[in-house]
Protein backbone atom coordinates (compact mmCIF):
# COMPACT_ATOMS: atom_id res chain seq x y z
CA UNK A 1 0.00 0.00 0.00
CA UNK A 2 2.33 2.34 0.87
CA UNK A 3 4.53 1.35 -2.06
CA UNK A 4 1.74 1.92 -4.25
CA UNK A 5 1.58 5.42 -2.67
CA UNK A 6 5.15 6.09 -3.52
CA UNK A 7 4.94 5.14 -6.70
CA UNK A 8 2.21 6.37 -7.93
CA UNK A 9 3.34 9.52 -9.15
CA UNK A 10 5.60 7.74 -11.33
CA UNK A 11 3.42 5.93 -12.94
CA UNK A 12 1.09 8.56 -14.01
CA UNK A 13 3.96 10.54 -15.19
CA UNK A 14 5.49 7.61 -17.25
CA UNK A 15 1.33 6.39 -18.08
CA UNK A 16 1.23 10.00 -19.48
CA UNK A 17 4.41 10.67 -21.02
CA UNK A 18 3.02 7.44 -23.06
CA UNK A 19 -0.54 9.16 -24.03
CA UNK A 20 0.96 11.98 -25.15
CA UNK A 21 3.36 10.03 -27.20
CA UNK A 22 1.47 7.55 -28.49
CA UNK A 23 0.30 8.36 -32.71
CA UNK A 24 -2.69 8.63 -33.87
CA UNK A 25 -3.69 7.32 -37.07
CA UNK A 26 -5.95 9.84 -39.22
CA UNK A 27 -6.07 8.32 -42.25
CA UNK A 28 -4.65 5.61 -42.87
CA UNK A 29 -3.95 3.96 -46.43
CA UNK A 30 -6.89 2.77 -47.80
CA UNK A 31 -8.48 6.22 -46.63
CA UNK A 32 -5.45 8.11 -48.26
CA UNK A 33 -6.55 6.53 -51.50
CA UNK A 34 -10.30 7.33 -51.08
CA UNK A 35 -9.61 10.87 -49.96
CA UNK A 36 -7.22 11.35 -53.24
CA UNK A 37 -10.12 9.77 -55.34
CA UNK A 38 -12.63 12.28 -54.05
CA UNK A 39 -10.84 15.26 -54.79
CA UNK A 40 -9.73 14.51 -57.83
CA UNK A 41 -13.34 13.83 -59.20
CA UNK A 42 -13.94 17.29 -57.26
CA UNK A 43 -11.30 18.94 -58.90
CA UNK A 44 -12.74 17.25 -62.20
CA UNK A 45 -16.28 19.03 -61.39
CA UNK A 46 -14.98 22.62 -61.10
CA UNK A 47 -12.81 22.32 -64.23
CA UNK A 48 -13.66 19.63 -66.51
CA UNK A 49 -11.28 19.08 -69.46
CA UNK A 50 -8.43 21.15 -67.60
CA UNK A 51 -7.70 23.31 -70.76
CA UNK A 52 -7.48 26.65 -68.77
CA UNK A 53 -6.39 24.87 -65.85
CA UNK A 54 -2.67 24.06 -64.68
CA UNK A 55 -1.71 22.07 -61.14
CA UNK A 56 0.98 23.10 -58.78
CA UNK A 57 2.40 20.91 -56.37
CA UNK A 58 4.31 22.87 -53.60
CA UNK A 59 8.36 21.54 -52.87
CA UNK A 60 8.92 19.16 -51.11
CA UNK A 61 5.98 18.21 -49.42
CA UNK A 62 3.01 18.53 -50.92
CA UNK A 63 4.62 17.23 -54.66
CA UNK A 64 3.80 13.56 -52.85
CA UNK A 65 0.21 14.39 -52.70
CA UNK A 66 0.18 16.45 -56.24
CA UNK A 67 2.02 13.84 -57.83
CA UNK A 68 -0.78 11.04 -56.53
CA UNK A 69 -3.47 14.07 -57.85
CA UNK A 70 -1.81 14.10 -61.37
CA UNK A 71 -1.74 10.31 -61.76
CA UNK A 72 -5.25 9.97 -60.39
CA UNK A 73 -6.88 12.34 -62.95
CA UNK A 74 -5.24 10.86 -66.01
CA UNK A 75 -6.38 7.62 -64.91
CA UNK A 76 -10.17 9.46 -64.74
CA UNK A 77 -9.68 11.33 -67.76
CA UNK A 78 -7.50 9.51 -70.70
CA UNK A 79 -6.18 11.33 -73.53
CA UNK A 80 -6.48 14.61 -71.68
CA UNK A 81 -3.37 16.64 -71.26
CA UNK A 82 -3.41 18.47 -67.92
CA UNK A 83 -0.85 21.28 -67.10
CA UNK A 84 0.93 20.14 -64.44
CA UNK A 85 4.20 21.82 -62.39
CA UNK A 86 6.23 21.90 -58.75
CA UNK A 87 7.12 25.05 -57.42
CA UNK A 88 10.05 26.02 -54.97
CA UNK A 89 9.06 28.39 -52.70
CA UNK A 90 12.12 28.82 -50.39
CA UNK A 91 13.35 31.97 -51.52
CA UNK A 92 10.15 33.58 -50.86
CA UNK A 93 9.98 33.07 -47.31
CA UNK A 94 8.87 35.19 -44.66
CA UNK A 95 11.03 33.85 -41.96
CA UNK A 96 14.79 34.28 -43.69
CA UNK A 97 17.02 35.15 -41.49
CA UNK A 98 14.58 35.25 -38.57
CA UNK A 99 16.35 32.83 -36.02
CA UNK A 100 15.09 29.43 -38.18
CA UNK A 101 17.27 27.24 -39.98
CA UNK A 102 18.47 27.81 -43.53
CA UNK A 103 16.42 26.12 -46.02
CA UNK A 104 17.57 24.39 -48.88
CA UNK A 105 15.95 24.89 -51.93
CA UNK A 106 14.50 22.50 -54.14
CA UNK A 107 14.31 22.33 -58.19
CA UNK A 108 10.75 24.13 -59.61
CA UNK A 109 9.60 23.20 -62.65
CA UNK A 110 6.89 25.27 -64.40
CA UNK A 111 7.47 24.71 -68.44
CA UNK A 112 4.21 26.15 -69.32
CA UNK A 113 2.72 29.78 -69.31
CA UNK A 114 -0.07 29.94 -66.14
CA UNK A 115 -1.14 33.64 -67.87
CA UNK A 116 -4.83 33.76 -67.48
CA UNK A 117 -5.23 30.12 -66.36
CA UNK A 118 -6.62 28.86 -63.30
CA UNK A 119 -3.81 27.56 -60.69
CA UNK A 120 -4.79 24.74 -58.28
CA UNK A 121 -2.01 24.78 -55.65
CA UNK A 122 -1.74 21.60 -53.81
CA UNK A 123 0.03 21.34 -50.70
CA UNK A 124 0.17 18.44 -47.97
CA UNK A 125 -1.26 20.58 -44.77
CA UNK A 126 -2.26 23.49 -44.15
CA UNK A 127 -0.90 25.02 -40.76
CA UNK A 128 0.01 28.57 -40.57
CA UNK A 129 -0.92 29.93 -44.00
CA UNK A 130 2.91 30.94 -44.54
CA UNK A 131 3.76 28.45 -46.86
CA UNK A 132 0.97 29.27 -49.10
CA UNK A 133 1.32 33.21 -49.16
CA UNK A 134 5.15 32.37 -50.02
CA UNK A 135 3.46 30.56 -52.73
CA UNK A 136 0.91 33.19 -54.36
CA UNK A 137 4.18 35.27 -54.27
CA UNK A 138 6.25 32.75 -55.95
CA UNK A 139 3.32 31.76 -58.66
CA UNK A 140 3.37 35.66 -59.49
CA UNK A 141 6.83 35.81 -60.66
CA UNK A 142 5.72 33.26 -63.87
CA UNK A 143 2.51 35.28 -64.90
CA UNK A 144 -0.72 36.45 -63.71
CA UNK A 145 -3.48 33.73 -63.09
CA UNK A 146 -7.34 34.65 -64.11
CA UNK A 147 -8.17 32.47 -60.73
CA UNK A 148 -6.00 30.72 -58.01
CA UNK A 149 -7.52 27.88 -55.73
CA UNK A 150 -5.76 25.86 -52.74
CA UNK A 151 -5.90 22.10 -52.45
CA UNK A 152 -4.50 20.45 -49.32
CA UNK A 153 -4.88 16.80 -47.46
CA UNK A 154 -5.23 18.12 -44.28
CA UNK A 155 -6.95 21.32 -43.50
CA UNK A 156 -5.38 22.19 -38.89
CA UNK A 157 -7.57 24.31 -38.26
CA UNK A 158 -7.13 27.11 -35.21
CA UNK A 159 -3.81 27.72 -35.86
CA UNK A 160 -3.79 29.99 -39.10
CA UNK A 161 -1.67 33.45 -38.85
CA UNK A 162 -2.89 34.53 -42.53
CA UNK A 163 -6.36 34.85 -43.60
CA UNK A 164 -5.75 31.75 -45.99
CA UNK A 165 -8.62 28.97 -46.66
CA UNK A 166 -8.41 25.84 -48.67
CA UNK A 167 -10.95 25.63 -51.55
CA UNK A 168 -10.38 21.61 -51.60
CA UNK A 169 -10.00 20.01 -47.94
CA UNK A 170 -9.04 16.07 -47.66
CA UNK A 171 -9.94 15.85 -43.87
CA UNK A 172 -9.96 18.99 -41.51
CA UNK A 173 -8.31 18.34 -38.14
CA UNK A 174 -8.40 20.09 -35.06
CA UNK A 175 -4.60 19.87 -33.14
CA UNK A 176 -3.26 22.17 -30.42
CA UNK A 177 0.42 23.53 -31.67
CA UNK A 178 2.42 20.83 -29.63
CA UNK A 179 1.14 18.20 -31.71
CA UNK A 180 2.67 17.23 -35.17
CA UNK A 181 0.89 16.13 -38.15
CA UNK A 182 2.94 13.74 -40.26
CA UNK A 183 1.82 12.50 -43.60
CA UNK A 184 3.39 9.18 -44.72
CA UNK A 185 4.18 8.21 -48.36
CA UNK A 186 4.30 5.30 -49.91
CA UNK A 187 6.83 6.15 -52.34
CA UNK A 188 9.41 7.81 -49.76
CA UNK A 189 8.57 6.28 -46.22
CA UNK A 190 7.04 3.26 -47.28
CA UNK A 191 3.12 3.42 -46.56
CA UNK A 192 0.65 6.33 -47.24
CA UNK A 193 -1.26 7.62 -43.74
CA UNK A 194 -1.74 10.80 -41.65
CA UNK A 195 -0.57 10.58 -38.11
CA UNK A 196 -0.75 12.96 -35.30
CA UNK A 197 2.08 12.42 -32.54
CA UNK B 1 21.67 22.67 -43.60
CA UNK B 2 24.39 25.62 -43.51
CA UNK B 3 27.94 26.74 -44.72
CA UNK B 4 30.55 25.86 -41.94
CA UNK B 5 31.95 29.36 -42.16
CA UNK B 6 31.21 32.65 -41.60
CA UNK B 7 32.76 34.34 -44.53
CA UNK B 8 34.08 33.37 -47.63
CA UNK B 9 37.74 34.08 -47.33
CA UNK B 10 39.22 31.53 -49.30
CA UNK B 11 38.23 27.54 -50.74
CA UNK B 12 40.93 26.90 -48.29
CA UNK B 13 38.65 27.35 -45.71
CA UNK B 14 35.94 25.35 -47.24
CA UNK B 15 35.13 21.47 -46.89
CA UNK B 16 33.49 19.39 -49.63
CA UNK B 17 29.74 19.76 -48.43
CA UNK B 18 30.28 23.32 -48.03
CA UNK B 19 31.22 23.47 -52.17
CA UNK B 20 28.59 20.97 -53.13
CA UNK B 21 25.60 22.67 -50.95
CA UNK B 22 26.56 26.02 -52.82
CA UNK B 23 26.49 24.43 -56.13
CA UNK B 24 23.31 23.19 -55.28
CA UNK B 25 21.94 26.09 -54.44
CA UNK B 26 23.28 27.75 -57.33
CA UNK B 27 21.54 25.21 -59.33
CA UNK B 28 18.00 26.31 -58.52
CA UNK B 29 19.33 30.14 -58.87
CA UNK B 30 19.97 29.64 -62.54
CA UNK B 31 16.61 28.21 -62.31
CA UNK B 32 15.45 31.69 -61.25
CA UNK B 33 17.67 33.72 -63.50
CA UNK B 34 15.96 31.52 -67.27
CA UNK B 35 12.76 32.82 -65.42
CA UNK B 36 10.43 35.67 -67.34
CA UNK B 37 11.08 37.72 -64.02
CA UNK B 38 14.54 36.57 -62.64
CA UNK B 39 14.58 38.24 -59.26
CA UNK B 40 13.82 36.92 -55.91
CA UNK B 41 12.66 38.86 -52.55
CA UNK B 42 15.13 36.86 -50.31
CA UNK B 43 17.45 40.09 -49.60
CA UNK B 44 15.05 42.48 -49.33
CA UNK B 45 16.02 43.46 -45.91
CA UNK B 46 19.57 43.31 -46.66
CA UNK B 47 22.16 45.82 -47.87
CA UNK B 48 25.42 45.14 -49.11
CA UNK B 49 28.39 47.23 -49.87
CA UNK B 50 30.48 46.33 -52.78
CA UNK B 51 34.40 47.58 -51.79
CA UNK B 52 36.67 47.39 -55.03
CA UNK B 53 40.21 48.59 -54.31
CA UNK B 54 41.10 47.10 -57.22
CA UNK B 55 39.93 47.45 -61.07
CA UNK B 56 36.88 45.02 -61.98
CA UNK B 57 34.76 44.69 -64.90
CA UNK B 58 33.15 40.66 -64.81
CA UNK B 59 33.42 40.08 -61.45
CA UNK B 60 31.72 43.31 -59.74
CA UNK B 61 28.90 43.41 -62.58
CA UNK B 62 28.22 39.86 -61.55
CA UNK B 63 28.08 40.43 -58.08
CA UNK B 64 26.04 43.48 -58.53
CA UNK B 65 24.00 41.39 -60.11
CA UNK B 66 23.41 38.90 -57.61
CA UNK B 67 22.77 41.28 -55.47
CA UNK B 68 19.95 43.00 -57.29
CA UNK B 69 18.59 39.64 -58.41
CA UNK B 70 18.41 38.74 -54.58
CA UNK B 71 16.02 41.69 -53.70
CA UNK B 72 19.21 43.62 -51.91
CA UNK B 73 20.49 47.16 -51.61
CA UNK B 74 23.46 47.76 -52.69
CA UNK B 75 26.12 50.23 -52.40
CA UNK B 76 28.71 50.29 -54.58
CA UNK B 77 32.13 51.68 -53.44
CA UNK B 78 35.92 52.02 -55.81
CA UNK B 79 38.91 53.30 -54.19
CA UNK B 80 39.66 55.93 -56.96
CA UNK B 81 37.72 58.90 -56.01
CA UNK B 82 36.91 57.99 -52.46
CA UNK B 83 38.97 59.08 -48.85
CA UNK B 84 41.13 56.01 -49.20
CA UNK B 85 43.22 58.47 -51.78
CA UNK B 86 43.37 61.42 -48.73
CA UNK B 87 44.92 58.41 -46.57
CA UNK B 88 42.35 57.21 -44.58
CA UNK B 89 42.67 53.21 -43.24
CA UNK B 90 41.00 50.39 -44.11
CA UNK B 91 39.34 49.66 -40.89
CA UNK B 92 38.26 53.15 -40.62
CA UNK B 93 36.69 53.10 -44.25
CA UNK B 94 34.60 49.85 -43.61
CA UNK B 95 34.04 51.05 -40.03
CA UNK B 96 32.57 54.55 -41.81
CA UNK B 97 30.42 52.31 -44.37
CA UNK B 98 28.99 49.92 -41.98
CA UNK B 99 27.87 52.12 -39.25
CA UNK B 100 25.55 53.57 -41.95
CA UNK B 101 24.04 49.88 -41.02
CA UNK B 102 25.52 48.01 -43.96
CA UNK B 103 24.95 44.11 -43.64
CA UNK B 104 27.46 42.71 -45.69
CA UNK B 105 31.12 43.43 -47.20
CA UNK B 106 32.11 41.75 -50.70
CA UNK B 107 35.40 43.63 -51.08
CA UNK B 108 38.61 43.31 -53.56
CA UNK B 109 41.86 44.39 -52.31
CA UNK B 110 45.45 44.47 -54.16
CA UNK B 111 47.25 43.02 -50.81
CA UNK B 112 46.31 39.30 -50.15
CA UNK B 113 45.25 39.12 -46.82
CA UNK B 114 43.09 42.02 -46.81
CA UNK B 115 39.74 40.62 -46.04
CA UNK B 116 41.22 37.87 -43.53
CA UNK B 117 42.55 40.87 -42.12
CA UNK B 118 38.82 43.24 -41.82
CA UNK B 119 37.36 39.81 -40.73
CA UNK B 120 38.53 39.73 -37.19
CA UNK B 121 37.79 43.45 -37.10
CA UNK B 122 34.01 43.84 -37.94
CA UNK B 123 30.62 41.82 -37.34
CA UNK B 124 29.02 41.15 -40.39
CA UNK B 125 30.19 38.57 -43.03
CA UNK B 126 33.03 39.17 -45.96
CA UNK B 127 33.28 37.73 -48.65
CA UNK B 128 36.15 38.10 -50.92
CA UNK B 129 36.23 38.90 -54.29
CA UNK B 130 40.11 38.81 -54.87
CA UNK B 131 42.45 39.27 -52.56
CA UNK B 132 46.04 40.36 -54.38
CA UNK B 133 47.86 37.04 -55.52
CA UNK B 134 46.03 34.88 -52.69
CA UNK B 135 42.59 33.80 -53.51
CA UNK B 136 39.49 34.38 -55.55
CA UNK B 137 36.93 32.27 -54.21
CA UNK B 138 34.20 32.51 -56.43
CA UNK B 139 36.10 32.15 -59.26
CA UNK B 140 36.91 29.26 -58.15
CA UNK B 141 33.57 27.71 -57.55
CA UNK B 142 32.01 29.08 -60.90
CA UNK B 143 34.99 27.23 -62.64
CA UNK B 144 33.97 24.16 -61.33
CA UNK B 145 30.61 24.46 -61.04
CA UNK B 146 30.86 25.43 -65.49
CA UNK B 147 33.05 21.88 -65.67
CA UNK B 148 30.26 20.17 -63.62
CA UNK B 149 27.65 21.01 -65.72
CA UNK B 150 29.25 20.39 -68.91
CA UNK B 151 30.98 17.19 -68.08
CA UNK B 152 28.37 15.81 -65.78
CA UNK B 153 30.74 15.95 -62.35
CA UNK B 154 34.31 17.00 -61.52
CA UNK B 155 35.26 14.32 -59.44
CA UNK B 156 38.12 12.04 -61.44
CA UNK B 157 38.61 14.75 -64.30
CA UNK B 158 42.35 16.37 -64.98
CA UNK B 159 42.35 19.79 -65.68
CA UNK B 160 45.36 21.84 -66.75
CA UNK B 161 46.10 25.21 -64.79
CA UNK B 162 48.00 27.28 -68.10
CA UNK B 163 50.37 30.37 -67.98
CA UNK B 164 51.08 32.51 -64.61
CA UNK B 165 50.22 30.57 -61.96
CA UNK B 166 52.65 33.04 -59.87
CA UNK B 167 50.26 35.89 -60.04
CA UNK B 168 47.15 34.13 -60.54
CA UNK B 169 44.86 34.41 -57.54
CA UNK B 170 42.33 31.93 -59.45
CA UNK B 171 44.94 29.20 -59.48
CA UNK B 172 45.09 28.98 -56.08
CA UNK B 173 41.69 29.10 -55.67
CA UNK B 174 40.87 26.10 -58.72
CA UNK B 175 43.40 24.17 -57.06
CA UNK B 176 42.20 24.31 -53.85
CA UNK B 177 38.45 23.90 -55.28
CA UNK B 178 38.87 21.08 -57.63
CA UNK B 179 41.14 18.85 -55.19
CA UNK B 180 38.89 19.22 -53.22
CA UNK B 181 36.24 17.87 -55.59
CA UNK B 182 38.33 15.02 -56.37
CA UNK B 183 39.84 16.40 -59.49
CA UNK B 184 43.71 16.03 -60.97
CA UNK B 185 44.98 18.83 -61.57
CA UNK B 186 48.72 20.11 -63.49
CA UNK B 187 49.79 23.33 -63.70
CA UNK B 188 51.62 24.38 -66.47
CA UNK B 189 53.70 27.16 -67.90
CA UNK B 190 57.34 28.98 -68.07
CA UNK B 191 59.84 28.00 -64.48
CA UNK B 192 59.62 31.56 -64.11
CA UNK B 193 55.87 31.51 -63.66
CA UNK B 194 55.47 28.60 -61.46
CA UNK B 195 56.31 28.57 -57.69
CA UNK B 196 58.70 26.71 -56.73
CA UNK B 197 57.53 23.54 -54.16
CA UNK B 198 54.20 24.08 -55.50
CA UNK B 199 53.56 20.01 -56.73
CA UNK B 200 54.75 19.12 -52.72
CA UNK B 201 52.54 22.04 -50.71
CA UNK B 202 49.63 21.75 -53.14
CA UNK B 203 50.08 18.41 -54.56
CA UNK B 204 49.49 18.99 -57.90
CA UNK B 205 51.40 18.23 -61.07
CA UNK B 206 53.83 20.42 -62.69
CA UNK B 207 54.51 20.96 -66.36
CA UNK B 208 56.93 23.25 -68.19
CA UNK B 209 54.91 21.49 -71.77
CA UNK B 210 51.99 22.83 -72.89
CA UNK B 211 51.32 20.44 -75.50
CA UNK B 212 52.37 17.25 -72.98
CA UNK B 213 49.95 19.49 -70.55
CA UNK B 214 46.54 19.69 -73.31
CA UNK B 215 46.70 16.00 -74.47
CA UNK B 216 46.47 14.63 -70.85
CA UNK B 217 43.44 16.93 -69.26
CA UNK B 218 40.04 17.21 -70.03
CA UNK B 219 39.87 20.87 -68.97
CA UNK B 220 41.98 23.53 -69.90
CA UNK B 221 41.85 26.77 -67.97
CA UNK B 222 43.62 29.45 -69.34
CA UNK B 223 44.86 32.41 -67.36
CA UNK B 224 45.90 35.81 -68.22
CA UNK B 225 49.85 37.65 -68.13
CA UNK B 226 49.26 39.44 -65.29
CA UNK B 227 51.86 41.94 -66.41
CA UNK B 228 50.44 44.71 -63.72
CA UNK B 229 52.18 42.17 -60.72
CA UNK B 230 55.34 41.45 -62.47
CA UNK B 231 57.82 43.53 -61.03
CA UNK B 232 60.55 41.71 -63.15
CA UNK B 233 60.66 40.94 -66.40
CA UNK B 234 59.68 37.02 -66.06
CA UNK B 235 59.62 36.02 -69.92
CA UNK B 236 61.12 38.11 -73.10
CA UNK B 237 58.47 38.87 -74.71
CA UNK B 238 54.50 38.39 -74.85
CA UNK B 239 55.06 37.22 -78.28
CA UNK B 240 57.72 34.38 -77.40
CA UNK B 241 55.25 33.75 -74.67
CA UNK B 242 52.08 33.09 -77.17
CA UNK B 243 55.05 31.48 -79.37
CA UNK B 244 55.45 28.89 -76.33
CA UNK B 245 52.29 28.85 -74.20
CA UNK B 246 49.75 30.30 -76.33
CA UNK B 247 46.52 28.09 -76.70
CA UNK B 248 45.27 28.16 -80.67
CA UNK B 249 43.32 26.38 -83.11
CA UNK B 250 46.08 24.89 -84.97
CA UNK B 251 47.17 23.21 -81.15
CA UNK B 252 44.05 22.24 -80.59
CA UNK B 253 43.56 20.24 -83.71
CA UNK B 254 46.69 18.45 -83.32
CA UNK B 255 45.61 17.09 -80.06
CA UNK B 256 44.05 13.56 -80.19
CA UNK B 257 40.72 14.19 -78.36
CA UNK B 258 38.48 17.34 -77.76
CA UNK B 259 39.18 19.35 -74.94
CA UNK B 260 37.24 21.65 -73.02
CA UNK B 261 38.48 25.42 -72.66
CA UNK B 262 38.08 28.06 -69.81
CA UNK B 263 39.51 31.64 -68.94
CA UNK B 264 38.34 33.84 -65.99
CA UNK B 265 39.03 36.81 -68.12
CA UNK B 266 39.69 39.31 -69.36
CA UNK B 267 41.30 38.01 -72.22
CA UNK B 268 44.32 38.63 -73.60
CA UNK B 269 43.25 37.68 -77.32
CA UNK B 270 46.23 36.59 -79.54
CA UNK B 271 48.18 36.31 -76.23
CA UNK B 272 47.40 32.91 -74.24
CA UNK B 273 44.30 32.56 -75.93
CA UNK B 274 43.72 32.96 -79.45
CA UNK B 275 40.41 34.36 -81.13
CA UNK B 276 39.28 31.24 -82.92
CA UNK B 277 39.75 29.23 -80.12
CA UNK B 278 38.12 31.68 -77.61
CA UNK B 279 34.99 31.82 -79.81
CA UNK B 280 34.73 28.60 -80.71
CA UNK B 281 32.57 25.24 -79.58
CA UNK B 282 35.31 23.99 -76.71
CA UNK B 283 34.94 27.58 -75.56
CA UNK B 284 32.85 27.59 -72.19
CA UNK B 285 34.36 31.14 -71.26
CA UNK B 286 30.50 32.94 -71.93
CA UNK B 287 29.16 30.05 -69.50
CA UNK B 288 31.31 30.70 -66.59
CA UNK B 289 30.51 34.02 -66.79
CA UNK B 290 26.30 33.18 -66.52
CA UNK B 291 27.21 30.92 -64.12
CA UNK B 292 29.00 33.35 -61.99
CA UNK B 293 26.01 35.34 -61.24
CA UNK B 294 24.27 32.28 -60.08
CA UNK B 295 27.46 30.89 -58.17
CA UNK B 296 27.33 34.66 -56.17
CA UNK B 297 23.84 34.21 -55.34
CA UNK B 298 23.96 31.12 -53.70
CA UNK B 299 27.16 32.39 -51.99
CA UNK B 300 25.08 35.77 -50.40
CA UNK B 301 22.24 33.51 -49.76
CA UNK B 302 24.06 31.46 -47.61
CA UNK B 303 26.20 33.71 -46.02
CA UNK B 304 23.03 35.91 -45.15
CA UNK B 305 21.03 33.27 -43.89
CA UNK B 306 23.52 32.28 -41.18
CA UNK B 307 21.89 32.61 -37.38
CA UNK B 308 22.82 36.16 -36.40
CA UNK B 309 24.91 35.04 -33.23
CA UNK B 310 26.49 32.36 -35.44
CA UNK B 311 28.19 35.35 -37.46
CA UNK B 312 30.95 37.06 -35.58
Amino acid sequence: MVCNKLLSPVINHYFWRLKLHTLKTILNGTQVAITVDRLCHQLIENHLDFSQTVLIGLQPRGIFLADRIYRTLKKLLPGVHINYGRLDITFYRDDFNKGTQLHVPNETAIDFSIENKKVVLMDDVLYTGRTTRSALDAMLDFGRPSAVELLVLIDRRFTRQLPIQADYTGRTIDAIISEKVKVLWKERDGKDEVIIE
Amino acid sequence: MSLSVNHLLGIRNLKRQDIELIFQTADTFKGVLQRPIKKVPTLRDTTIVNLFFENSTRTRISFELAEKRLGADVVNFSASGSSVSKGETLIDTVNNILSMKVDMVVMRHSASGAPHFLSKHIQVPIVNAGDGINEHPTQALLDAFSIRERLGSVEGKKVAICGDIMHSRVALSNIYCLRELGAEVTVVGPPTLIPKHMAEALGVNVSYNIREALEWCDVANVLRIQLERQNTPLFSSLREYSLAYGVNRALLDSLKKDIVIMHPGPINRGVELSSDVADSGHSIILNQVENGVAIRMAVLYLLAGKKPEQVG
